[in-house]
């Protein structure tokens, strides 16, 4: 096990200078991914972690129609927010269905972006086909025990996972990513922030080696929209979802005249279903409609043996949370 | 590339120099011989090394020492004031929310996080609030009897309190 340098920047900009001209560096926020990989998992090796738990990026400022929301902000915090409790309520369920109360006081909304795959082979030193984790080695999932891995933008290089379930309602809700880089600063919506495995796994995101997450700017939803976060696991509490959906509907005379859905626990990335929105938008808000929805959004699914339950189970999941959320029966 | 650390346990203030990659668990239990914080598992997951960190709950095996500098940690040692067991201790020996007892300091701090916040938690509120802290023995029954417990002698003497 490698010892490596922690240092604690007065600013913004001096961490940002001191990650992108060290490529052994990394930033610490809540540390709930980081120091598992890097001091238990011991899968990443640092010459040097920069702690950013005290820069002033931590808090909740609410504007006309957006929420801005601190990178630093931690997952408990924001649950806490009675904006979102009134306008993002699907935000507050998704972030009280994840980790627990303990990882939500330490874990950070940025960090819950940058989160790892749970992929236990990516997490286990001794298994040597990962291409994730070694480009070119393989891929020890695809024909190992895969239950808790994706079936939407996976290939047989890698079917790891992205396991938040914040950002299920965030890339439903088109929120923003504003980064810093030693250039200067530029915004990334969500939906378009991370990046598919195709042949490099090892590259999960547009950021660049020491860009900085600063805040996540969050739309809100129209006072009469209703929303809702549904997460299906193995076990009732305390656990990732094998399937979850976000959905928020605005709806006129029992047509759905708006509609945003999201999918988690399926995606390689935060999945949008956008196919499946464009189905909804302007349809009546009846059972028929949301299969259709959920048939569209399952498109072409990658399985192998131990997911291929996951393709229906998500179907089930996104017509049970839009029937919740439009008060239809099933 | 040691570095020197001031922190605030259970009220008492320490100065230590310590390895970067050092647990705040490791160094509560192998500096501090503060002992009553335990270990259980190598994954964030069980919740065994849970501890009072500013004020709020925090797994004491997710945090470095360093990251911890400055801030003010409070752990089962210091839940008992002069001799006199914390509410939520005397719930769990009350009730015999433990066994073996080894999940027993993490299932404390984790309940005391959530009478701060929310001094009458139903039975499904006490669950939730305690889903990150696993135990083997107890099946979970008599915990959440202790809590309520805790939480009524709380409310019917309030100076046994949660303050901090
Ligand atoms: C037992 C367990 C259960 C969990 N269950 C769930 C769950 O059910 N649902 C769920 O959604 N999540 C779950 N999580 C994941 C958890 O939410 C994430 O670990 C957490 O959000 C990460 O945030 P952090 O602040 O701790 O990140 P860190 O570990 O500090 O950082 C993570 C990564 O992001 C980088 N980083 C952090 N902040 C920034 C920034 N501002 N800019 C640039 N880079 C940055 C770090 O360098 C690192 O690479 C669970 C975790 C554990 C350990
Ligand atoms: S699924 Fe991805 S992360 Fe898991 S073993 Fe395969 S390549 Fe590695
Ligand atoms: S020792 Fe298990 S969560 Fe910290
Ligand atoms: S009492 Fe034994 S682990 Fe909880």
């Amino acid at each position: 096990m490698n010892a490596f340098e922690y240092v604690r920047p007065d600013d913004v900009a001096g961490a940002v200078t001191m990650v992108s001209r060290d490529p052994h560096a990394s930033y610490l926020a809540g540390g709930t991914t980081l120091l598992d990989l890097v001091l238990k998992d011991g899968v990443v090796e640092l010459g040097r972690v920069v702690d950013i738990t005290r820069l002033p990026l931590r808090g909740i400022s609410r504007g006309d129609d957006t929420l801005r929301v601190g990178a630093l902000t931690t997952m408990e915090e924001l649950a806490a927010d009675p904006t979102v409790t009134e306008r993002l309520p699907f935000v507050r369920e998704a972030l009280l269905l994840g980790a627990s109360p303990q990882l939500r006081n330490m874990a950070t909304v940025g960090g819950n972006i940058l989160q790892r795959t749970r992929c236990r082979y990516f997490r286990d030193p001794t298994v040597a086909a990962c291409n994730k984790r070694a480009p070119g080695s393989g891929c020890a999932a695809v024909t190992g025990v895969a239950r808790m891995h994706a079936i939407l933008g996976a290939r047989a290089a890698c079917i790891a996972l992205h396991a938040s379930d914040l950002c299920v309602p965030l890339v439903a809700l088109d929120a923003v990513v504003h980064i810093q880089g030693v250039g200067g600063k530029r915004s990334v919506p969500l939906t378009e922030f991370y990046v598919l495995p195709g042949d490099r796994p090892d590259i999960e995101n547009v950021l660049q080696h020491g860009e900085l997450i600063t805040e996540v700017e969050v739309p809100l939803l129209p006072v009469n929209a209703r929303s809702g976060y549904l997460k299906v696991r193995d076990r009732a509490s305390y656990e990732f979802a094998l399937t979850s959906a976000a959905a928020a509907l605005l709806i006129e005379d029992g047509t759905i005249a708006r509609a945003r859905l999201a999918l988690g626990g399926v995606g390689t990335i935060p999945r949008r279903a956008r196919e499946a929105e464009e189905l909804l938008n302007g349809a009546p808000a009846v059972n028929q409609t949301f299969r259709a929805a959920a048939e569209v959004a399952l498109r072409d699914p990658f399985t192998v043996s131990g997911t291929a339950f996951k393709v229906e189970l998500a179907k089930r999941t996104i017509v049970r949370i839009l029937q919740t959320v439009s008060g239809v029966q099933s | 590339m040691t570095r020197i650390i001031t922190l605030r346990v259970n009220g008492k203030s320490y100065e230590n120099e310590v390895s970067p990659r050092l647990l705040l668990v490791h160094y509560l239990r192998d500096v501090l011989g503060l002992t009553g914080t335990h270990i259980a598992c190598d994954t964030s997951q069980c919740g065994a090394c849970t501890v009072m960190f500013n004020g709020e709950s925090v797994k004491s095996c997710t945090m470095l020492a360093v990251q911890a500098d400055g801030g003010e940690v409070k752990t089962v040692e210091g839940l008992a004031t002069n001799g006199k067991l914390h509410p939520l201790q005397q719930g769990f020996w009350e009730k015999h929310g433990l066994q073996c007892g080894f999940c027993t300091p993490g299932m404390l701090m984790s309940s005391l996080n959530l009478l701060q916040r929310n001094p009458d938690p139903t039975p499904d509120e006490i669950r939730h609030a305690l889903e990150g802290n696993l135990c083997r023995c107890t099946g979970y029954q008599n915990i959440v009897a202790a809590v309520q417990w805790a939480a009524q002698e709380m409310k019917a003497k309030p100076a046994a309190g949660v303050a901090e």
